[in-house]
């Protein structure tokens, strides 16, 4: 039995779905991440979770006991906003004790882990400043250590480091999975940022338009997309257009690609930029010509031109150098690294 | 403007001065120059025959500050201005949280049912109360009587508590749009935080909302007050002539008794209390709410 069972999960404004038919399971100790663009439910279905946005139908359980019924603050669970919400009349270490506060934990307690707490994100000597005299990146510590110190059943996380700048962000990242790590607190993050939602995350939840297109660990993710959104969202990918013949056989330009046997028609073949191969002109699966090779420390980056259009290409720097600017060359890739879906006539 | 920005510190910039020289010279013939008369003319001899002299004498002052009359109207106006304070403190900050939460369509007709003293005329509003209130011929008072809810009628008029409340009802816009105005910059969040953390919705009105617009709170009761100790046509209607406040006395003084110098005092000194009161209790706000606001 799963710890937090979230089942058909909708949510209309008015007329507009901002999430449709979300169904998740999450395990006790788990960092999940809710990952898709601006706009596609991540936010609404967390505050769904956290009890300020009602749904329109369907069913959140958090340890077999139906979430929806309870009020927000009984839900025990602990939320940071990217704005980080902090109450700005009340000293860091009075935001971090004012949830025992609530909870009935006496003076001397509630010190005692408020302060352990401001300790553990390393803001032991801010106890007494007020939030306005602290940086973003303190600023969220102590939103962290707030929302943790009531050893939430789930901690619900709203694109908490998308304000940090790039650096300290980075920095974050680790400490908070260090942090949830030690705790074994129950995690979801909201988040568009791929990148973050690979380091952090268990398993990643891809959204888009409300729905969840695929859930699955990072690197199944990454390297087994269900869907081109997926596969794009998740990294930069190369989207060639092919042909399935009249005996199922995916063909781009006539060349044979010797995978499973598909529905003849026109379909879309995406493959990332380090799963493509080079090899001598003719020899691929397509021809292309080097436009631009441009040196990044520890790879290299071509651009090629293809008869089906333009072709990213991501090599490791192993000291060989490569094919130069100019060069015809043909272009290979193991076929278990392509995902191939039927051409979307109204592309997006 | 190049030539102003040379920077030396030998040619002075004049700019400013040109620039903020015709609302100073505004400020100094509307508000200084009046101020500083009446200051000069509350030293000038009165006699009920010759009318005012030229003699500069403290008098008036010794008059005004030893005459258990005046102390006594001007603690009347004090407590009356405190009263009003809280009342609409105590009503307008719930009324403007309320307002907070509505939604939009209903927000715009309530805003202006709270407005709506403000658009009425002081007279024609004050006289309403009177209607509502005054005497055995008010219509509350006779349809409590009717009902027999009361056997006499509830004084109003003549009374500080009409006055109170009139001056409530005339001065609740002030406060309510003090702490819109703060309530508008609290953002929700904090509230959604403060109840995942396990606060009531009651517990998040005064432990998370209240202290966040107490600055704003506060403002609207310095700006209450002050008005609420110089106001005139209220306690003029309903509080009558028995009920006198510094206003009202110095409106008496000037064109009844035709003793200048006395409502001059009398106006110095409410000016003067009005000046200390407001300037020392914003100093306390600024200073107390420095740390975690500003
Ligand atoms: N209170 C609301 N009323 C109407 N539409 C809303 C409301 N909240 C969110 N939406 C809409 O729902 C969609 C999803 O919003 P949100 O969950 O905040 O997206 P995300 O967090 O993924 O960026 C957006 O298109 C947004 O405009
Ligand atoms: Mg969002």
């Amino acid at each position: 039995m799963s710890y937090l069972r979230i089942e058909q999960l909708t949510k209309e404004f008015g007329s507009y779905r901002a999430v449709e038919g979300l169904t998740l399971t999450i395990e006790k100790g788990e960092f999940v991440s809710l990952l898709g663009p601006s706009g596609c439910g991540k936010t609404t279905t967390l505050q769904m979770i956290a009890g300020f946005v009602e749904p329109s139908a369907g069913s959140v359980v958090l340890g077999g006991k139906d979430l929806l019924a309870v009020p927000p603050y009984k839900r025990g669970l602990g939320i940071v906003f990217q704005s980080y919400a902090l109450f700005p009349h009340m000293t860091a270490a009075e935001n971090v004790a004012f949830g025992l506060e609530m909870a009935g934990v006496g003076r001397d307690e509630r010190r005692r882990r408020a302060g352990d707490m401001l300790e553990l994100v390393g803001l032991s000597g801010f106890a007494d400043r007020f939030p306005r005299r602290m940086s973003g990146g303190q600023q969220q510590r102590v939103a962290l250590a707030r929302a943790l110190v009531i050893r939430p059943s789930i901690l619900l996380l709203d694109e908490p480091l998308s304000n940090l700048d790039a650096k300290l962000r980075e920095g974050m990242q680790v400490e908070l999975r260090q942090i949830q790590r030690q705790l074994g607190t129950t995690t979801v993050l909201v988040t568009h940022d791929q990148a973050e939602a690979m380091a952090l995350s268990d398993r990643i939840v891809v959204m888009n338009k409300g729905r969840a297109e695929q859930v699955g660990p990072p690197e199944e993710t990454y390297e087994r997309p269900a869907s081109a959104f997926v596969s794009d969202f998740l990294g930069r990918t190369n989207t060639l257009t092919a042909q399935v013949d009249g005996e199922g056989t995916v063909r781009l330009r006539g060349v044979a690609i010797p995978m499973a046997k598909l529905a003849p028609g026109p379909v879309s073949l995406s493959v990332r930029p380090e799963k493509v191969g080079f090899t001598e002109a003719g020899a691929g699966f397509v021809n292309a010509v080097v436009t631009a090779k441009v040196f990044q420390g520890t790879h290299w980056l071509y651009q090629l031109e293809t008869p089906d259009g333009a072709v990213v290409v991501i090599r490791q720097n192993d000291g060989s150098g490569g094919p130069a600017e100019g060069a015809s060359v043909g272009l290979r890739w193991a076929v278990e690294h392509c995902l191939v879906e039927p051409e979307r006539r109204s592309a997006p | 403007m190049s030539a102003a920005v040379s920077g030396d510190g030998r040619s002075r910039n004049w700019a400013p001065y040109l620039l903020s020289g015709p609302a100073l010279l505004l400020f100094i013939g509307v508000v200084v120059a009046p101020i500083a008369m009446t200051a000069l003319l509350s030293f000038q001899s009165w006699d009920r025959v010759k009318g005012i002299g030229d003699v500069l004498v403290l008098a008036h002052w010794r008059e005004v500050l030893s005459d258990g009359y005046f102390a006594e109207m001007f603690l009347r106006t004090l407590r009356l201005s405190v009263i009003v304070t809280v009342l609409t403190a105590v009503i307008g900050a719930p009324e403007a949280y309320i307002l907070h939460r509505m939604t939009s369509r209903w927000k715009g007709v309530c805003l202006l049912v709270i407005l709506g003293p403000l658009l009425i005329s002081v007279v024609a509003r004050t006289l309403g109360w009177a209607l509502l209130f005054g005497g055995a011929n008010g219509v509350v008072n006779q349809a409590l009587i009717k009902l027999g809810i009361i056997s006499a009628p509830l004084p109003f008029m003549f009374t500080e508590t009409g006055v109170a409340i009139a001056l409530a009802h005339v001065l609740m816009p002030f406060m309510v749009l003090a702490v819109s105005a703060s309530l508008q910059k609290v953002d929700p969040k904090i509230e959604h935080a403060a109840a995942s953390l396990g606060a009531r919705p009651a517990t998040v009105v005064f432990r998370i909302v209240l202290p966040q617009v107490m600055p704003g709170l506060l403002s609207g009761a310095i700006i209450v007050f002050a008005l609420a100790a110089s106001s005139f046509a209220t306690p003029a209607i309903i509080g009558g002539r028995r009920l006198k406040v510094a206003s009202t006395l110095i409106y008496d003084e000037f064109l009844n008794s035709l003793n200048w110098p006395l409502g001059a005092v009398i106006a110095m000194i409410l000016l003067l209390a009005l000046v200390a009161i407001v300037a020392g209790s914003n100093r306390i706000v600024e200073r107390r709410y420095a740390e975690a606001f500003s």
